[in-house]
């Protein structure tokens, strides 16, 4: 086992050093500089401001340098904020969306699973079809359609939840992670069911019906590992998607979370904000890809042969 | 049976967040209007608070409730008001100001505000390895421009005077009637030297001086929370000499960039203010809510600024054909439902009185005409070109319906291209472009604020107009013509050459559009849209 | 069944089926995934006649007119400009289409392309490539995307190729799988003995018989490529006005849909409905081609 973990550990560093090289480079090519402003700005203040930001060393330099300073945990002053650090804006912005994807992707795990395995227990009934059906629409309609409608419906004419803000009223935080745990929960439960499907009628679990276990003692303790295996696959990837998923739901809900930041120094061209933002974010997935597959690996030994090759 | 199990589960779930949420709390503003909070929807997150570095609307309102100037203003009428100089006298010849301090103005730490701290502020926002941006403001005061421009290394030879502990003067090389009015802006306000010190060089732009638990201010409210892209909160300041003056007991300012979200929590009871009003709500609003409607002539120009120096747009009669191929009105009485009203002319009519000149109209015909003048019968081989705005639903809108006009009343081709301010502002500084979008508001109340951008390689200029008689009277005829009636013939003769040539493209003047709790009192209507925090209250509900 | 199945059956049955008839029948079997084919062929056609066939000018605005909800004249309505909906919608969809489609193709070709070279090869060189997809796979291809839009300007062709350049990773790994198990296939080695080479024999015999599951990969692309396109012109950085795709329209949509809900309804049914029928038609496919394949 931890040779296994020792190795994917090993392939993840080239994967994160290429994310901040690749990045780097892409966001200096960029045009529209940090300094671009109303008023014009003298020569003198500009050239100033550059050496401060070290935008006048060779590239290389900059780039060998950024390295130096990320090794030790810096990511460097904001451009677009003078005065403050890219760690902490990163860190204002992180608990918020680490509690909408934690708020989303428990929606998603247990509404999909509830119906994935709902729908597992009456294959090809209206049990299978009206939930698949339901789970077919959050694969469908976009975030950023479903999120307005919702406040449509629920916010505006029944007028039952908040319409905006994030932990400024109560309630507010569950529109916005349905919005963003609706397509991974439809895809969880497409995964849940088929992996009961397939579980439901092998041998091990026949044996456990003839013993004279009741039904649902079948499923809890025995189908349910199985099934579920592939769920926990997809939990590396799910974490990546909802990541990306949340730039939208933080724009269409206004909440002040790490996607909205992303998003702001992009159009800001915060240079030192967008390369430290996207690092941070692939080595976190990188990370959680990680945590996702050893959890995999555990569950069911034989995929750390399949892993090795 | 187990399937039944999850579904009361499931239902009872669900009723639970349902009456968990929405119910009979008490809303934010309710609370506000008890306790005397203003809740203030301020468009955007302020990219610092150093009133000599920054440049944005947002950064306004919180930097003049945390700072005061020499002199501040009366909401109601814009008169000139008393800030931190208690009295003053002008010259005969209106080249001297002298500024008695009042002796109990006060920094948020206790120390009193001295002559010494304005003069040692303006020479820092005017020093050239600063780089404010708002420097140009300081150019009336003697030599203030050479000091800014590096060719000047010796401050005390520019007209700001130290006369002693609680007296500033000021020398100024023409007289300026809207003086007053600039020292109002927060280019001009006073910094706290040891405070700026204590974290780096005077002149260093990355400082962090300006940070909550740094910033010492001298205004009627202090800083004390700072959470960016959340929101900033001040509180109001003990030691400000009018504290019994000041109502409010605290301010939180929101950073509301979109403006459909920001209505929102206008009306969840979020907000006693928002920015703007999303166009398509402003008919609801007007008829169903009046009240909480605030819709008023705002002293700004919408316009189209066109690159002159490239083909075919050097040809001024192409550009006067475009200018006149606009139906402005009909945009603005549909597109921006009123909110704006057409303009022929770069200064907004009734500014402090000055009426500008009327060069031309909507006139499609005419428009045609000048067209085929120039070569292009019928929009026959006109190339395409393009046209610039910065990201804003409002900006798209109007300039979807001019493209459309374009097309249909000369059969041109126009392209429509959006970026967002950063990348949009550094096309317009190098030139380019062909046409975008542009829009100023005034700094101070008078004419010279606007026609002042288009002097020769002026820095707002950016067009590549150029007319030395133009530039004759804004620079040295007018400043020096105290007599105003006068001095507006010479405006509205600059203004005509500037309209002749049409290097910009005048379409609207603006109207400001906000929403306002009835509970909020003491922000009334006026023509800079400026508020004085002083003034502003909260009527708690009966 | 019925008299007219079972004779169907016994001719199939006497006859002998290829893998292709066989996949055909259990298409058609499935209700959802006809409905969807034939929902899809139709929005293609009417997307393709769209210049030919829309009631009003693309641009052609009535500004005095401004948003009216749907009417004889208006079938569904207009927008604030006066804009005759059905005509945007109509256009909307040949562009979102369009990008579905073409987005798609890169992915396919450099998909097909890049696993087929791995599939074959193996050993180390299979290794090695699918290695570098495992990094990429691994990314989060919204930040790249954001970045790529926002630091080389949207331009139609870029978008087609950052998408592409992100969907093609599934289409790889599938490619590759195919590949590695057919190349073990007996007519592969008597086609190296034959002298036949390498390009030849993945061009003649491989791709073609990996064909199925790129059919059902490359129906199911389509959607996520439609979405993704929507995404992004939802946040500014796709489809620029006055073009308009349906994620533009719905974007515009929902500033409003207080007001003209019809702005929001219709686009976003377009849009939802057609990506249904290509996920119902993929799944079916799916089923048709190897209906022991597990889903997802």
């Amino acid at each position: 086992m931890w040779r296994f973990i020792g190795f994917r550990v090993l392939q993840a560093i080239p994967v994160i050093l290429s994310v901040i090289t690749v990045t780097f480079f892409l966001v200096r090519a960029a045009p529209g500089g940090p300094f671009d402003t109303e008023k014009a700005v003298s020569e003198q203040v500009r050239a100033a401001l550059e050496a401060r930001y070290q935008l006048d060393l060779p590239l290389h330099e900059q780039y060998l340098s950024y390295l130096g300073d990320l090794f030790r945990g810096d990511m460097g002053p904001s451009f677009y904020y003078p005065g403050r650090s890219v760690n902490d804006l990163i860190f204002q912005g992180l608990p918020i969306t680490a509690e909408l994807g934690f708020y989303a992707l428990l929606f998603a795990l247990f509404i999909g699973s509830l119906a994935g395995v709902f729908a597992a227990l009456k294959p090809n009934s209206a049990q299978d079809y009206v939930p698949m059906s339901i789970a077919m629409v959050g694969i469908c309609m976009p975030s950023f359609l479903l999120g307005p409608l919702l406040v449509l419906v629920f916010g505006i004419w029944l007028d039952v939840m908040p319409i905006s803000g994030w932990g400024n009223s109560p309630g507010d935080k569950v529109l916005p992670s349905i919005t963003l745990g609706a397509m991974y929960a439809a895809y969880i439960a497409r995964l849940s069911r088929s992996g009961m499907l397939e579980v439901m009628n092998q041998d091990y679990l026949r044996t456990a019906r003839a013993k004279g276990l009741p039904e649902h003692v079948v499923v809890l303790k025995h189908a349910l590992r199985g099934g579920l295996l592939p769920v926990i696959s997809y939990l590396g990837p799910a974490f990546a998607a909802l990541l990306s998923g949340s730039f939208v739901v933080e724009t269409v809900f206004q909440i002040p979370g790490l996607g909205r930041f992303y998003i702001q120094a992009a159009f800001n061209r915060d240079y030192t904000m967008i390369l430290g933002t996207t690092v941070f974010l692939s080595t976190l997935i990188v990370v959680f890809n990680l945590l996702s597959d050893i959890a995999a690996a555990w569950l069911n030994p034989r995929l750390r042969y399949q892993f090795r090759n | 049976m187990k399937t039944t199990g999850f579904l009361r589960l499931g239902l009872l779930l669900s009723l639970l967040i349902i009456a968990c949420s929405g119910g009979d709390t008490e809303t934010r503003v309710e609370a506000g209007n008890r306790e005397g909070v203003l809740h203030f929807g301020n468009y955007g997150e302020p990219q610092g608070l150093d009133p000599h570095i920054v440049t944005g609307v947002p950064e306004h309102y919180i930097l003049t409730s945390l700072f005061e100037g020499l002199v501040t203003k009366n909401p109601y009428t814009l008169d000139i008001e008393p800030g931190v100089a208690e009295s003053w006298e002008i010259s005969e010849d209106g080249l001297t100001y002298t500024f008695h301090f009042r002796d109990d103005a006060k920094w948020s730490n206790g120390d009193p505000v001295t002559a010494e701290d304005f003069r040692w502020s303006f020479q820092r926002a005017t020093s050239p390895l600063l780089g404010s941006e708002y420097s140009y403001m300081y150019y009336p005061i003697v030599s203030a421009e050479a000091y800014n421009s590096g060719n000047l290394a010796d401050f005390d030879q520019v007209g700001v005077k130290v006369l002693d502990e609680l007296t500033l003067q000021l020398q100024l090389h023409s007289p300026t009637p809207y003086l007053l009015q600039l020292l109002d802006h927060y280019s001009l306000f006073p910094v706290h030297r040891a405070t700026v010190e204590a974290f780096g060089d005077a002149t260093d732009r990355l400082s962090n001086w300006a940070r909550e638990g740094n910033i010492v201010t001298n205004g009627s409210f202090v800083l004390t929370e700072w959470q960016i892209n959340s929101h900033i909160r001040v509180e109001k300041n003990p030691l400000y000499w009018d504290a019994d003056k000041v109502k409010l007991n605290a301010i939180v300012f929101y950073p509301t960039e979109n403006q459909i979200t920001e209505e929102r929590m206008f009306r969840d009871g979020q907000l006693h203010w928002t920015r703007e009003i999303p166009l398509e709500k402003i008919p609801a609003y007007q008829q169903d809510q009046p009240e909480v409607t605030r819709i008023a002539p705002y002293l700004g120009s919408y316009f189209y600024m066109m690159n002159t120096t490239r083909p075919p747009l050097d040809d001024a009669r192409i550009r006067r054909a475009l200018a006149m191929a606009v139906d402005r009105d009909l945009i603005a009485e549909t597109v921006t439902q009123g909110v704006y009203r057409g303009s022929t002319s770069l200064v907004p009519p009734g500014t402090k009185g000055y009426e500008p000149p009327k060069t031309f109209s909507f006139d499609p015909e005419g428009a045609r005409q000048l067209l085929a003048e120039a070569g292009y019968p019928d929009g026959e081989g006109f190339p395409a070109f393009d046209l610039l705005y910065n990201t804003h639903e409002d900006h798209r809108k109007i300039a979807v319906a001019i493209q459309q006009m374009w097309m249909q009343n000369l059969n041109i081709t126009v392209n429509l291209v959006n970026q967002e301010w950063k990348v949009y502002l550094d096309s317009q500084n190098n030139m380019n472009y062909q046409v975008a979008r542009r829009g100023w508001i005034g700094d101070y109340v008078d004419p010279y604020t606007f026609l002042g951008m288009y002097i020769t390689d002026g820095g707002n200029n950016k067009t590549g107009f150029s007319n030395a008689r133009y530039d004759e009277i804004i620079l040295s005829q007018a400043p020096s013509e105290l007599d105003q009636e006068k001095r507006y013939k010479l405006y509205r003769e600059a203004e005509t050459i500037l309209l002749e040539e049409m290097p910009i493209l005048p379409i609207f003047t603006y109207q400001y559009k906000h929403l306002a709790s009835t509970n909020l009192k003491g922000m009334p209507d006026n023509i800079m849209d400026y508020y004085n925090w002083k003034y502003a209250y909260l009527e708690p509900d009966k | 069944m019925n008299s007219t199945q079972h004779s169907e059956l016994l001719d199939n049955i006497i006859r002998g089926t290829s893998l292709w008839e066989d996949a055909l029948y259990r298409l058609r079997q499935n209700k959802l995934a006809m409905i969807g084919m034939v929902y899809l062929i139709f929005m293609v056609i009417i997307c393709l006649l769209t210049p030919w066939i829309a009631p009003y000018g693309y641009e052609e605005q009535n500004l005095r007119l401004g948003a009216v909800p749907p009417n004889a004249e208006h079938w569904l309505g207009t927008d604030t400009f006066g804009r005759d909906m059905l005509t945007r919608i109509l256009y909307g969809g040949r562009l979102s289409l369009l990008v579905g489609f073409i987005a798609t193709a890169v992915a396919l070709v450099i998909g097909v392309t890049y696993g087929a070279i791995a599939g074959y090869a193996g050993g180390k060189t299979d290794n090695v490539m699918m290695r570098l997809v495992d990094i990429f796979y691994a990314l989060p291809y919204m930040i790249f995307i954001i970045l790529l839009m926002v630091v080389f300007g949207r331009n139609l062709l870029l978008l087609f190729l950052a998408i592409g350049a992100v969907e093609w990773l599934v289409m790889a790994r599938i490619v590759r799988g195919q590949i590695q198990s057919l190349r073990q296939q007996e007519y592969v080695e008597a086609a190296m003995s034959l002298g036949l080479s390498p390009a030849a024999i993945i061009i003649k015999h491989l791709i073609p018989n990996a064909l199925g599951p790129v059919i059902v990969y490359t129906t199911l692309t389509i959607p996520n490529v439609m979405l993704l396109e929507a995404f992004l012109s939802f946040l500014g950085l796709g489809i620029q006005p006055p073009q308009s795709s349906w994620g533009v329209l719905i974007s515009y949509g929902v500033e409003t849909m207080e007001e003209y809900p019809w702005l929001l309804i219709f686009p976003g049914l377009a849009l939802t409905l057609t990506l249904f029928a290509l996920n119902f038609l993929g799944d079916g496919l799916r089923d048709a081609l190897d209906p022991k394949a597990s889903k997802d």
